[in-house]
């Protein structure tokens, strides 16, 4: 293992009611973390290629995680999201090397598809920093009732050196949804769009 | 009395690997299960509450059981308990206390009969509102290695007319435990207290 992890951590949410409305099946999401250590901190590195290579673990370790949490088979998700919070001795673009160049693809392995971007979100903060991860359908980004977001925070989370890395899956889309839109059973899921 | 209304669940679990010293052979793990669910003496005085706590049993057995699996399914390795409610800004402190009894039993039965009082706090806040859950080992209050908290709250209860209810429960001792007093291995197991 590349990344040097203090702390893992799985955050799973069943919403069962909504304004005295059962919702049937419940919506469900999970979000799996990771609290790294941030091998760039304190100084200016200009190739970030080790932060990139902790994503591409990263990707696979946390979407495991987030699935076991939800007790689905992997390629029933619905929806997905990543963000990265980096303690304050780090760069944004820390975040930026996890997250964006090989993260993904073992996302979508795990899967075993995601045609659409995964939306992502990241900050410079820190510790109990809020990260709000942005949630959409993972075939089709334009399937309005998975549009979502899910908000995870760790009290000790950055440290000043550290990294805290997000993935969310869901096995649904928001409760209740109703604001019309392209619907998932409407979705054709070869573009990534509709 | 009235049915339990349940809105939504949070499970969290967190694993630690080390804080900075020499990490253990087996990280902590920390679960917190969390409920949201409808305070049915909000908005007015309610002089008569108490036969709530027994509509509230099940609850308990279900979080209690949910957070024994959660932490691998062997009530054995449970060493550390806590407990606490968040009461929404339309009920008062005194609808958490109908948790005491339903939570705290609900774990001493299923971990085999627990000796210690489970440790607790309550308060009364909005949405997004954290409570830092005290945690002490499950037989026996003094062991001084198990004194703990795991923050936990959801971004989005509790409502005006709702109660967060939460349990958690730990593995071991904190991390680089090293401050001396009681050792877990010195417990008699006869109070409760040491």
């Amino acid at each position: 293992m590349k990344a040097r992890i203090r702390k893992l951590a799985t955050f799973l949410e069943e919403t069962q009611n909504e304004m005295g409305r059962f919702v049937n099946p419940p919506s469900r999401r999970a979000a799996a973390v990771a609290v790294i250590e941030n091998p760039c901190a304190g100084k200016y590195v200009e190739d970030l290629s080790e932060l990139m290579a902790i994503g591409e673990e990263l990707g696979e370790l946390l979407t495991q995680r987030a699935v076991a949490a939800l007790g689905i088979s992997a390629p029933t998700a619905e929806s997905y999201g990543k963000a990265a919070a980096v303690g304050e001795n780090g760069e944004i673009e820390h975040a930026a090397a996890i997250l964006h160049p090989k993260l993904g693809t073992p996302v979508r392995k795990v899967l075993g598809k995601g045609a659409a971007l995964i939306p992502s979100s990241k900050k410079r903060g820190g510790m109990g920093v809020v990260l709000d991860i942005p949630l959409g359908h993972k075939d089709a980004a334009y399937v309005r009732s998975h549009f979502d977001g899910m908000e995870v925070r760790i009290n000790d989370a950055p440290r000043a050196n550290e990294i805290m890395v997000a993935i969310a899956i869901t096995d649904s889309g928001r409760p209740l949804a109703r604001v019309g839109g392209l619907t998932k059973d409407q979705m054709k899921g070869e573009d990534g769009l509709r | 009395m009235p049915e339990v209304e349940v809105r939504k669940k949070l499970m969290i679990i967190e694993e630690i690997y080390h804080e900075g010293g020499p990490a253990p052979t087996h990280p902590l793990r920390r679960s917190a299960a969390l409920a949201v669910i409808h305070n049915p003496f909000a908005g007015h005085y309610v002089e008569d509450i108490a036969g709530f706590m027994e509509d509230l049993k099940p609850l308990g057995l279900e979080m209690a059981a949910s957070l024994i699996a959660a932490l691998g399914g062997n009530r054995k390795t449970v060493e550390g308990f806590g407990k606490g409610a968040i009461v929404g800004s339309a009920g008062e402190l005194e609808h958490g206390a109908l948790w005491h009894v339903p939570g705290g039993y609900a774990m001493r039965q299923l971990l085999g009969d627990a000796k210690a009082i489970v440790a607790s706090t309550k308060k009364v806040g909005g949405p997004g509102t954290r409570l830092d859950v005290p945690i002490t080992h499950i037989n026996a209050s003094y062991v001084r290695s198990h004194f703990d908290a795991m923050e936990v709250g959801i971004g989005d209860a509790p409502c005006a007319g709702e109660i967060v209810l939460a349990l958690v429960m730990t593995t071991g001792p904190r991390v680089h435990a090293r401050v001396g007093g009681l050792k877990a291995s010195e417990i008699k197991g006869e109070d409760g207290l040491r």
